[in-house]
């Protein structure tokens, strides 16, 4: 359980213990009770010109929110909340807050920011409890918008669309929608009837979800152009490897066919499910990010001991601190200022080459350039190893769009509102940035669709 | 969901289905494929697309595991609850010449959509296809209407001629100019059958069978080499030039779930019997 809370005093979320938790695949936040939300609300100096809200990528209306919690009216922070962002459920669980809103909070120099996001993410579970109030939508325009891809930025711009009286059909290619959010996202921190549970809000405002539906390929380009706009956000899920021998072995995956076989396809739980997934006694996980540690902790949970290897120090690790620590905590071993060379085993995995890593000057980020010190290699025995090491756009659809331009990663080129090189076709989230984050792309989404309700009004006054 | 509207046995452990999936059927060209998932707690399998009329695609398929055996217990009016696709890149069909389209076992299903396409494109079209025996055999007529001319060979002589689809291409090479070539079927077939028309630098298209999780390109698990460089079966094939194929590694990659397959249809098997019938459930 959490700590008590007194006036005044932070709140800090309750976590189950490690060792119980790496167990299973439960959440490992239990989340703020009504009285420590409300005695964490109560902290809030309600600012005039409030920093939180520059801090926030959707500019949720934070300190109006955090207002209703303190009075108890728990539904209405919520109405507040879902004004500027659909899925407060998910963001609150899985945004950067420390770099964000709780980030730019004027309390963060004195003593603690306010948990603004362990509040946004209490008065959503709250709603979802009551049943999710479906937003209202406008008049029908008659216009038809095609929305490609239904991760974070997808869900977010057809639902900007379809408030705004607009007929969104989103197509997915997977069986289930969510994107990352359901076959990345593990669900000890993201539980995936939350992720439904907003989606399905979506349905209730009109939206067709087409699942299974390719696009480049089940709707040919042609027939999105057909659309009155097409909004992309087909994410960065295109995994890279890192191109060393043994790559090919089996019991070398990427980080992405880990986690869909185990998210997506349930493989925790073959033969119930049918997907199987490698038994490894011996997990070695490459990479520093979210995604490694998703990764990692993953693998903890199926069994294996588990060393992730990451070419920089621990200062340096991309990942959020909040799960570097919970990764150490679930017993994760960090081998830091390594980098695999090559993969051993004939058929199957037995085990990864690494050397040390010297750090030398450093780079325009500030993050030192690894340099491999001759004669330091060793070897780490692993019968699994999984490749985190970033993803790209996925050219599929892309290649296919005549006339669309794209940037030496792949990334669709947009300007600010997300518009693409081509008439009525839009782009946000990983397509456009490259992999970043959940509320990055819904913020980039929400602004491509109001630039393309803009277009759809002024077309229909000229008509 | 994705009614099957009609299903059958074509041979030994050989099945067809005819399921309603517009969104395939529309736009599905020879050499695709498609992704199924049976119901809520199956896994997601790749199948050729065989045939489309109309909304309806063809798919068949060999039971060989738990999956393919649960998907052979279907009738019309059945569901399946994921069908994805059209996926991959279709054949590469050009005015070349004289064609062959050599099928083995249950990849005899992908051979006569390929061979119509590659006839309607101008080519003399000859069809080869082999099994096991006659009992394995599946498409003979179906591949006889595709092609101008239909050689049927099996390992044991029940059918037709007596050996391997390969004796039978090496024949088909040596007698007249041949421009192309497409191989479909178990890895080691396609591995061997390509050598025939290696010597003579034959243009062969092979048509690879890795796993696939979600066949769009996102998880790597296709993962083959040709040409020494590493490709995504599901979006860059999955047919590729036979002669650059790491075929070894192919088969290798195949084998990872080994055990778990084993262990998974044995428990489908088990349960099957205990509820006297087909066990729809998994
Ligand atoms: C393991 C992991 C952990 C992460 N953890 C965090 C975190 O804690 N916090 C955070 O903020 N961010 C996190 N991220 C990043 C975040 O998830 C992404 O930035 C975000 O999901 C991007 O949203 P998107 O809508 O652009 O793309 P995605 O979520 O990738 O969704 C794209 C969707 O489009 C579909 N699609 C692709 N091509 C087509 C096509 N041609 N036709 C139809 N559909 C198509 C895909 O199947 C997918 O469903 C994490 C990412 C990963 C992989
Ligand atoms: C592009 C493509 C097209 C195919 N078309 C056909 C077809 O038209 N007819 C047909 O009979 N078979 C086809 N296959 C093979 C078919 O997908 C496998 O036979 C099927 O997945 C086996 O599933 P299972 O559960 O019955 O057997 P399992 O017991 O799970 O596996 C048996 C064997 O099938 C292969 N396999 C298992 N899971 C997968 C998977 N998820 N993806 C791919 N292969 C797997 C493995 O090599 C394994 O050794 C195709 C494969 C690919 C990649
Ligand atoms: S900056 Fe902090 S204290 Fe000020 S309004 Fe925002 S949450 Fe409240
Ligand atoms: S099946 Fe996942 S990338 Fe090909």
């Amino acid at each position: 359980m959490s700590a008590r809370a007194g006036a005044g005093k932070a709140v800090t979320m309750g976590e189950r213990p490690a060792r119980e938790r790496v167990r299973d695949f439960s959440e490992v936040d239990c989340g703020l009770s009504a009285e420590e939300a409300v005695a964490e609300a109560e902290r809030c100096l309600q600012c005039k010109k409030p920093s939180c809200i520059k801090g926030c990528p959707v500019e949720i209306d934070i300190p109006l929110f955090i207002a209703r919690i303190a009075e108890r009216d728990f539904l209405g922070a919520a109405r507040i909340i879902k004004e500027a962002n659909l899925l407060p459920a998910v963001c609150g669980r899985v945004c950067p807050q420390e770099v964000q809103c709780e980030g730019a909070c004027i309390l963060g120099g004195k003593e603690r920011p306010v948990r603004i996001g362990d509040l946004e993410r209490f008065v959503a579970d709250r709603e979802r409890e009551q049943g999710l109030v479906i937003p209202p939508v406008a008049e029908p325009t008659g216009k038809r918008v095609a929305v490609v891809g239904s991760g974070p930025a997808g869900l977010t711009a057809a639902a900007e669309l379809a408030r705004a009286g607009h007929n969104v059909t989103v197509f997915e290619s997977l069986h289930e929608p969510g994107g990352v959010l359901m076959y990345g996202i593990p669900s000890f921190r993201l539980p995936k009837d939350v992720v439904q549970a907003e989606i399905d809000q979506l349905r209730g405002m009109g939206v067709e979800i087409l699942t299974n539906h390719l696009a480049g390929a089940s709707i040919p380009v042609a027939d999105l152009h057909a659309y009155d706009a097409v909004f992309i956000g087909t994410g960065a899920g295109l995994p890279f490897f890192m191109n060393i021998p043994g790559e090919q072995l089996n019991g070398v995956y990427s980080a992405n066919e880990f986690l869909t076989r185990v998210n997506l396809m349930h493989a925790d739980r073959f033969p119930e499910y049918d997907t199987p997934v490698r038994h490894a006694g011996r997990v070695v996980v490459v990479g520093g990010g979210n995604v490694a540690m998703d990764a990692a902790r993953v693998a903890r949970r199926l069994g294996a001991r588990v060393t992730l290897v990451y070419r920089r120090r621990e200062e340096d690790l991309p990942a959020r601190r909040a799960e570097v620590i919970r990764a150490q905590q679930e017993g994760v071993e960090f081998e830091l200022c390594a980098n695999p060379v090559r993969i051993l085993g004939s058929h199957f995995v037995t085990g990864v080459e690494c050397v040390r890593m010297e750090m030398c000057s450093l780079d325009d980020s500030g993050r030192p350039e690894p340099s491999p010190l001759k004669g330091s290699n060793f070897t780490i025995d692993a019968d699994m190893v999984i490749q985190a090491i970033g993803q790209g756009p996925n050219p599929l659809l892309i290649r296919k769009i005549e006339g669309i331009t794209y940037g030496r990663k792949g990334n669709i080129l947009v300007d600010e509102e997300g518009r693409s090189s081509l008439e009525k076709v839009f782009a946000a989230g990983d397509v456009a940035t490259g992999a970043a984050t959940v509320i990055l792309a819904m913020g980039g989404a929400k602004k491509a669709a109001r630039a393309i309700d803009r277009m759809l009004r002024e077309d229909q006054r000229d008509h | 969901m994705y009614r099957v509207i009609e299903a059958g046995q074509l041979a030994d452990r050989i099945f067809q289905i005819w399921v309603e999936a517009p969104h395939v059927a529309r736009h599905a060209l020879a050499g695709q494929f498609l992704v199924i998932r049976i119901d809520e707690h199956g896994e997601r399998i790749p199948l050729t697309v065989s045939a489309v009329s109309g909304d309806l695609v063809r798919i068949i398929f060999m039971a060989v595991g738990k999956t393919t055996h649960q998907l052979s217990t279907l009738k019309a009016g059945d569901f399946i609850r994921d069908v994805a696709g059209p996926l991959g890149r279709p054949s590469e069909i050009g005015m070349f010449g004289t064609c062959v389209v050599v099928g083995g076992g249950a990849g005899i299903a992908s051979c006569p959509i390929i061979a119509r396409a590659a006839r309607a494109a101008g080519n003399h079209v000859i069809g080869i296809i082999g099994a096991r025996n006659a009992g394995f055999l599946i498409l003979e007529d179906e591949m006889r209407e595709a092609c101008d001319d239909l050689f049927v060979a099996t390992d044991d002589g029940s059918r037709g001629f007596h050996g391997f689809a390969a004796d039978v291409l090496k024949e088909v090479i040596e007698g007249r100019k041949v421009d192309c070539v497409w191989i479909i079927g178990p890895a080691i077939m396609m591995k061997v059958t390509s050598e025939v028309t290696r010597p003579k630098g034959i243009r062969t298209f092979v048509s690879l069978n890795p796993i696939m999780v979600d066949g769009t390109g996102m998880c790597g698990s296709c993962r083959v080499q040709v040409g020494g460089e590493t490709k995504f079966a599901c979006v860059d094939g999955p047919e590729f030039n036979a002669h650059e194929v790491d075929f070894d590694l192919l088969m290798q990659r195949q084998r990872t779930y080994f055990d778990e397959e084993k262990a998974s249809l044995e428990r489908y098997h088990e349960r099957a019997c205990r509820c006297g019938e087909g066990g729809h459930h998994g």
